[in-house]
């Protein structure tokens, strides 16, 4: 399959001196949802800014679909839909106006600028706002009138630089929705966040990056299969004092009709409602704590043996 | 490098173009009011209440001879704080990575800033001109040369706020210019008085100015006096534009001020 993005050896340094990227090699597989994960910090927006050319790479090559980002710019950036991390539209434009003056950049007619335009506002939710000025939005507004901006011209690739930050759990979660349908529809999706459901939830494949050098890249299926632990909420029929002792399984109360239970990956889950039943106490239903990725992201960045020098976060 | 096509360039051209000109004209109250109320003070106190008393100069009632100063003295202030308020607020709250990160190639990025900037000046210029009608009578010397010296002086000053904005790191930077070196020069620039009247040294320090020849290329095209050969103010001009140009587009290219 084609690669969406081939990146080797790239490095950046900043004026002041910063090392933000040393050196990282990565591939998108065209179609992939892939996930660009790490703290703050990391070297995941220098990425971003070095695809879509707002930062000047120090060394090393970068293509989209095959086309070098230096020699063919024009090319990638035809391919290219960048969602930044800031709000950088101008406020006091109306939102129909951003959305149709972004199509003309990619050389769009203005009737079509205009009918993409209603199409993605409308997909977002945002076609009620249309004749606003942007700055009556609210803040998750504002963050997916920056995706409607950045498909406006269908690129084949997508970048999104924390594209839910500060965005409420609802516009999160249809926000969520709509970038599964366009990955679906083919796509290409590059997520940067530090939300880890985000990444969990939404990427097939996935890359930790850590002090400007990737620390994993890999599928995630096989990310979560290193999981040593897993936690998981039993909500119960009646509700408990305190917590049951099981053998084997550690348990908590986390109120009182909710456990939590620790299963090793050797474990079965069977055994556990063997030994609840054993002692009386129902499940009513069941689910995993979220933060599975998020136990494993700092067990990654603080392995002592593997990357010593990267274990500071 | 393959390139885009000539449509393409066109429509990106015509959407930065529109995105100007729409910011301006949203903004009237700040772009067109201030300018008019400032030409309307010129022609009631220098060229009527004053100007009366002053008598004739270059042949011509002295509010005659100061109304294409004063057209072109506008022209040129609009021409300029359009661009360097444009392009700076838009680098400053980052909007011009829309532009950053598309295809427009940088020629049509800084054209596109530029005919934003002379189509706001030429405005100003334009309703200038219908008030001078109701302080004096309108002459026309010579169209084509009225409107060549107009264009190109409004698209030299165009490139100067963009270069302005460019450099301009915060507000403040972008009125340091105006301010301290384009006001000076407009008005030691011969609007108000024919440099016949200076000290021969002055009259040579007169000459340096490069608005000095913009302003008496278009009185030429109006009135037919001028300070000075108009082909040679045009060859002024025509060097002030094809250098600027080059620089504006070398800033771009090295990103200054715009990537990391």
């Amino acid at each position: 399959m084609t690669s969406a993005i081939s990146i080797k050896d790239l490095y950046k340094t900043y004026d002041n001196g910063f090392q933000a990227l040393k050196g990282i090699s990565l591939d998108v597989a065209e179609g992939d949802f892939f996930a660009l994960l790490g703290a703050n910090g990391a070297g995941k927006s220098t990425t971003i800014g070095v695809l879509s050319t707002l930062v000047r790479k120090t060394s090393g090559t970068v293509q989209v679909f095959g086309e070098d980002v230096d020699t063919n710019s024009y090319q990638t950036k035809l391919n290219l839909g960048v969602v930044p991390q800031e709000v950088n539209f101008n406020h006091f434009e109306k939102v129909f106006d951003i959305v149709v003056t972004q199509g003309g950049y990619y050389g769009l007619p203005v009737k079509l600028a205009k009918e993409r335009a209603e199409k993605y506002l409308r997909q977002l939710g945002l076609w009620e706002k249309h004749n606003q000025q942007a700055r009556n939005l609210s803040g998750g507004m504002k963050r997916r009138l920056l995706i409607a901006r950045a498909l406006v011209h269908e690129p084949r690739l997508l970048l999104l630089d924390e594209p839910t930050a500060g965005v409420d759990i609802e516009l999160r979660r249809s926000t969520w929705d709509f970038l599964k349908q366009i990955n679906q529809a083919g796509t290409t999706i590059v997520l940067t966040t530090h939300y880890l459901e985000e990444a969990e939830t939404l990427c097939r494949n996935i890359a930790m990056i850590d002090g400007g050098e990737i620390v994993e890249n890999t599928s995630m299926k096989s990310l979560l299969r290193k999981l040593h632990q897993e936690h998981f909420l039993l909500d119960v029929r009646e509700e408990l004092s305190r917590a049951p002792t099981l053998k084997g399984f550690p348990c908590e109360l986390v109120d009182p009709g909710t456990l939590e239970v620790v299963l090793e990956s050797h474990q079965d889950l069977n055994d556990v409602f063997t030994e609840l039943q054993t002692l009386g106490v129902q499940v009513k239903s069941m689910r995993n704590k979220s933060n599975r990725l998020e136990q494993l992201f700092i067990s990654l960045l603080q392995k002592p043996g593997q990357k010593p020098e990267q274990s500071k976060s | 490098m393959s390139s885009l096509s000539l449509n393409y360039k066109m429509t990106a051209f015509k959407t930065i173009v529109w995105k100007e000109v729409r910011r301006w004209l949203r903004i009237w109250v700040q772009t067109l009011v201030p300018p008019v109320i400032t030409i309307s003070l010129y022609f009631v106190i220098f060229g009527n209440l004053i100007g009366n008393r002053i008598g004739e100069m270059g042949g011509y009632t002295y509010m005659e001879f100061i109304v294409p100063g004063l057209i072109m003295m506008a022209v040129i202030n609009n021409s300029y704080a359009n661009v360097v308020s444009s392009f700076f607020s838009q680098k400053y709250q980052r909007s011009i990575e829309e532009l950053l990160v598309s295809p427009v190639p940088n020629y049509v990025i800084l054209s596109g800033f530029v005919i934003g900037g002379v189509a706001r000046g030429l405005a100003i210029g334009v309703i200038a001109t219908f008030m001078s009608l109701f302080f004096s009578g309108l002459h026309m010397h010579n169209l084509f040369i009225t409107l060549m010296v107009v264009m190109m002086s409004s698209i030299v000053f165009s490139l100067g706020g963009f270069i302005n904005a460019i450099y301009a790191n915060k507000f403040d930077d972008i009125t340091i210019i105006p301010t301290f070196v384009l006001t000076p020069l407009i008005y030691l620039g011969g609007v108000f008085y024919s440099i016949e009247l200076l000290p021969d040294f002055w009259r040579a320090v007169s000459k340096l100015n490069p608005i000095f020849y913009m302003v008496n290329a278009f009185r030429y095209g109006i009135l037919g006096v001028s300070d000075v050969n108009v082909w040679y103010a045009f060859m002024m001009l025509m060097i002030f534009t094809i250098t600027l140009f080059m620089f504006s587009l070398f800033l771009l290219r090295r990103g200054k001020g715009l990537r990391h």
